[in-house]
């Protein structure tokens, strides 16, 4: 359905994107990971015809976008970063302009009045965009997406500035639109995508670090490796317990949480969750311990644990 | 590219942009009437046209500032740059709702040569018909020059003030060209300036160059606008 090969961007000396190729197929919702500035917006601006690239094909349903840009653009629904609105219009004058804009063919109140629906805007459909809340103003920029059912829908950062019930909503809507569509979802928020995608493509630095299945990335971020723990005891003794610990790679005291009762910060070797025995043995140790949390998994760990993963690669290759 | 050329026509009168170049244009025009052919008890036209070109300078930038810089900055650029509009039509659609109310209100200000006074003389209608055409072909070229500078940022005001410094320079031309002494630097310049070419139709004749002249300042800018808009896309 979508396919990149080998996109190159330079922006003047500065390289955006990095020789990224990868395909989403029909009905996929791929989610599209990196920090900011990894070349998301770029890659995807590049996708939609907004930008063009340096070197490289896009392919939209086997239409190339550079070739034919009128089919290609016809067959995606897009919503950048900031949605497109003209605030001066209300909702069904904009979502009108966008039917005519991209040329649609089907009959234009019902089909209008359907989306709205879908994007759950019914309710603001008359009024004028510069009075909706932030959260409503994305539903539009999505609701424009929808204009002339497109095949494939690209969002980029649809969540940003939004409060948290908007958030859950507008990925439940994602959720429900990927049922008949094939959707890019990109983001620097790890646990959106795991929310809502089937895969997941990491970039950053203009390069795709690792593509993967929701289920295969999971099982890289799930074994906590950083634990907050609160114990009970002396606390050199329990230290030096910790540092000898089979699987804890590096543990350090943080503060007196209360009287005889310190925070310890420990580091535990890759993918290996070592909490109940921790618990345990700790316990029989006399050490009680009161509180233990882990931390998650932050979007940069990951990246670090990729960026390791593929240094490491070269290196066996050098020892044999 | 007709979705465009709408919303384009109805934002200038969501705003108050469009009221106020309509009145002013309007206004502007019958005190210029008044002074220069009733005052004078005169017929000819040709001063009164003269002064509507001259207030081009402030008019025109009203309607071409915000007709790109405005969507750059709100990022609505991006919702037309990914649909499946070509450049040349949003380009072409802009330009032509800019011009389509210049041209509208260019004929409304035509109401007041109903007052012409009988007893002043016959007026020269071809003379008359000229001048407009001439009046009207200018303003495309400046609509066409407002829309490039307007493209090429992202401030309103940048926009309307290059638009105003480019129109004076255009039209300016026409005062400094029979001072030059130097005729290579004094035709060239004379090719660009637009009184000099507007006088030809102040005699009553359509002349081709001329509007050859003025379509291809207009065509030209435009050609430039896409040029800009294609560059940005390339980084």
């Amino acid at each position: 359905m979508i396919e990149l090969s080998h996109i190159v961007k330079r922006f003047g000396d500065k390289l955006a994107v990095d020789d990224v190729s990868f395909t989403v197929g029909e009905g996929e919702i791929v989610g599209f990971l990196g920090p900011n500035g990894a070349g998301k917006t770029t890659t995807l601006g590049i996708l939609t015809g907004y930008l063009s690239a340096t070197e490289g094909d896009a392919k939209i349903d086997g239409v190339d976008i550079l070739e034919h840009p009128s089919e290609a653009k016809r067959k995606i629904g897009f919503l950048p970063e900031y949605a497109p609105l003209y605030l001066d219009m209300t909702v069904k004058e904009y979502l009108s302009f966008v039917y005519d804009l991209k040329g649609v063919k089907l009959p234009r109140a019902a089909h209008l009045e359907e989306i709205s629906a879908v994007a759950r805007i019914t309710d603001v459909y008359h009024r004028v965009i510069k009075n909706l809340s932030k959260g409503y103003r994305q539903r539009v920029g999505i609701a424009a997406a929808l204009v002339g059912n497109p095949k494939i829908l690209i969002f980029d950062e649809p969540t940003v500035g939004l409060d948290p019930a908007q958030i859950v909503e507008i990925r439940g809507l994602i959720r429900t639109l990927g049922r008949d569509h094939t959707i890019i979802l990109s983001t620097h928020i790890l646990s959106e995508v795991q929310a809502v995608c089937d895969r997941i493509v990491v970039i950053d630095h203009g390069r795709i670090l690792a593509d993967k299945t929701t289920a295969e990335f999971t099982q890289i971020t799930e074994a906590p490796t950083r634990l907050n723990l609160r114990i009970e005891g002396e606390q050199d003794a329990i230290l030096r317990f910790l540092r000898s610990f089979n699987g804890v790679k590096s543990a350090e005291a943080l503060s007196r949480a209360e009287e005889g009762v310190y925070t310890y910060y420990v580091e535990t070797a890759e993918g290996r969750d070592v909490r109940r025995d921790l618990f345990f043995a700790l316990a029989e140790k006399d050490f009680a311990v009161l509180g233990m949390e882990a931390l998650g998994v932050s979007v940069e760990d990951i990246f670090l644990r990729l960026v390791q993963g593929t240094d490491k690669k070269p290196a066996k290759k050098e020892v044999r | 590219m007709g979705a465009i050329y709408r919303r384009e026509l109805c934002a200038y009168f969501i705003s108050p942009i469009g009221y106020v170049f309509v009145g002013v244009f309007l206004m502007l025009s019958g005190a210029f009437f008044a002074l220069s052919t009733l005052f004078s008890a005169t017929t000819s036209l040709s001063a009164y046209f003269t002064y509507v070109l001259l207030s081009f300078v402030v008019l025109i930038p009203l309607l071409t500032m915000r007709q790109f810089s405005e969507e750059r900055k709100t990022k609505t650029e991006q919702l037309l740059l990914t649909s499946p509009v070509s450049l040349w039509g949003m380009v072409a659609a802009k330009f032509f709702a800019a011009f389509t109310l210049f041209g509208v209100t260019l004929l409304l200000s035509c109401i007041n040569f109903l007052f012409i006074r009988p007893e002043h003389g016959t007026v020269n209608v071809p003379v008359m018909f000229a001048e407009l055409f001439g009046v009207l072909l200018c303003g495309a070229a400046f609509c066409a020059l407002g829309l490039f500078l307007s493209s090429l940022t992202e401030n309103q005001l940048i926009a309307a003030i290059t638009s105003i410094g480019a129109i004076v320079a255009m039209l300016g031309l026409g005062f400094v060209t029979p001072d030059i002494s130097n005729t290579v630097l004094r035709s060239t310049l004379k090719w660009f300036s637009i009184f000099d070419r507007f006088y030809t139709f102040s005699y009553g004749l359509f002349d081709f160059t001329s509007l050859f002249y003025y379509t291809s300042i207009a065509f030209v800018f435009l050609f430039l606008t896409v040029r800009v808009l294609e560059k940005r896309r390339w980084g």
